[in-house]
């Protein structure tokens, strides 16, 4: 049985288990789905919808997408929150939704975008992972070269 | 007290770490020429990827009259490292010696140097990126020439790509220095830094602001920054310094450069008064043997 309240506002198919990130920056669920590596080949069902109306979201928009049977981990969270920072993640158990958490902003991330400065050691062949501080949730530092990443932020994802 | 244990980045100094820095060089100042044995049977290894003359012949100098020695890698030597990564350079070195100066052409080598290291790292420079024991002998010609509190001063030249610029901008403004930037259209200071000054003003002609200040810190535009070569020309002649542009300045302005300059200062400019850039470059040294005593513990 789907409870009235969610059967209302869904307009994709409702799920029994799963994730719901919702309240996505509109334009980034394509960038989400990068994150979390789903691509032509994954098996998971997954729905997506894009430019639904908000009042909560900038441009009165949002994404949402909707993973069956996967719940998400930590680092995947940490990228979400950089490209969405205003994202939502619920955790659906048989319908309902068992858990809500507002992702946070990490203040450093580390191997999760790739540094825009190709002199930089993060791009050599050293032992070394990239590393950004998390100035706000449009602009990183890197922790390196100090180069900062201040629009686009999807394009430098690894 | 000085707690860090390497020297990456001016940004990782505070207001405080500056000042103690340069109160230590000031009293290095009677030792500078003369020497003081409080580093002796310590070594510094000078780790140069890439040539600069003037930073290691001053690491050199420093370390040697502190009573300590060093041992150099020079940039041909280095090569026979090649394969080699420098994280496992570093963890070798760090068993011959006491600290290690770094230079190396990829920007981020010191700081990534400084997570693996058991010994200090000193920046020495990293490709276009950070120099800090450079903003720090600026700073210190600053104060002992002029005066760090409520300073007027203007830095010229390439302002976007020169990161000896940003690096000077960012620390003088923990002194609340009153900073203009006067630079050519399209080598301006980039938003994000000057976005961080307390008070500062963007000018394209050194006319505007050059009676006004106390200093100005000269730095040299590059031929590579510009695809037509008529109009690097044009710009490198209306930012070089002449007597002209020198009339009716303050009394007291003093002008400074990081060396080696090309053409941006007129010879004649030397035998003026203002000219400091010679006295500038003699004062990396007691800034660095200060250095060296402070992370090496030699206290004086
Ligand atoms: N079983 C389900 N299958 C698919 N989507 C679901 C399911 N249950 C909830 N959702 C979706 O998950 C999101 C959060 O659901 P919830 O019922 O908490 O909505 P809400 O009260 O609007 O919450 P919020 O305050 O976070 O906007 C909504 O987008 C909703 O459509
Ligand atoms: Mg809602
Ligand atoms: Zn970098």
């Amino acid at each position: 049985m789907i409870p009235k309240k969610v059967k209302e506002e869904l307009r994709v198919r409702s799920i029994r288990n799963g994730s719901v990130i919702d309240h996505i920056t509109a334009g980034n669920a394509l960038n989400v789905l990068k994150i979390l590596d789903i691509t032509g080949t994954t098996k998971a069902i997954v729905s997506v919808a894009m430019n639904v109306p908000s009042k909560r979201l900038p441009f009165g928009r949002k994404d949402i997408v909707k993973i069956e049977d996967r719940e998400l981990i930590p680092a995947e969270v940490d990228k979400i929150a950089l490209i969405a920072p205003q994202a939502t993640i619920n955790i659906i158990r048989d319908y309902e939704v068992v858990q809500k958490n507002s992702v946070v902003l990490p203040n450093v991330i580390t191997h999760v975008v790739r540094c825009p400065n190709l002199n930089c050691i993060s791009n050599s062949t050293e032992p070394v992972y990239s590393k950004f501080s998390v100035l706000n949730s449009f602009m990183l530092r890197c922790n390196y070269c100090e180069t900062i990443i201040d629009s686009d932020i999807a394009a430098y994802l690894i | 007290m000085f707690k860090k244990k390497h020297v990456v980045s001016m940004r990782d100094l505070t207001r405080d770490d500056v000042e103690f820095i340069l109160d230590y060089a000031e009293r290095m100042m009677p030792y500078a020429k003369a020497g003081v044995r409080v580093l002796e049977n310590r070594i510094l290894a000078l780790l140069f990827f890439e040539p600069s003359t003037r930073t290691q012949l001053s690491f050199d100098s420093a370390m040697k009259r502190l009573g300590g020695s060093t041992l150099s890698l020079t940039s041909e030597e280095s090569s026979v490292l090649k394969g080699e990564t420098l994280a496992d350079t570093i963890k070798v070195v760090e068993g011959y010696a006491d600290a290690i100066v770094l230079r190396h052409p990829k920007e981020g080598a010191a700081r990534m140097a400084s997570e693996i290291s058991r010994i200090p790292i000193i920046n020495g420079g990293d490709g276009a990126g950070h120099h800090p024991t450079q903003t720090l002998l600026d700073l210190y010609t600053i104060k002992k020439e002029s005066h760090l509190d409520n300073l007027d001063i203007a830095l010229l030249g390439d302002l976007k790509y020169g990161r000896t610029a940003h690096s000077l901008a960012y620390a003088l403004n923990m002194f609340n220095a009153n900073i203009a930037l006067v630079a050519p259209e399209g080598l301006q200071m980039p938003k994000h830094i000057v976005d961080t000054l307390n008070s500062v003003r963007l000018v394209e002609d050194v006319d505007e602001v050059i009676r006004d200040v106390d200093v100005l810190y000269v730095t040299r535009i590059q031929k590579e920054r510009f695809p037509d070569p008529t109009e690097y020309l044009r710009v490198a002649k209306s930012y070089r310094l002449t007597l002209r542009v020198l009339e009716r300045v303050r009394e007291n302005l003093i002008i400074m450069h990081p060396l080696p300059r090309v053409d941006e200062i007129a010879p004649e400019v030397d035998q003026t008064k203002h000219a400091r850039y010679f006295k500038q470059a003699f004062y990396g040294i007691p800034v660095r043997m200060a250095l060296l005593a402070i992370l090496m513990n030699g206290s004086i």
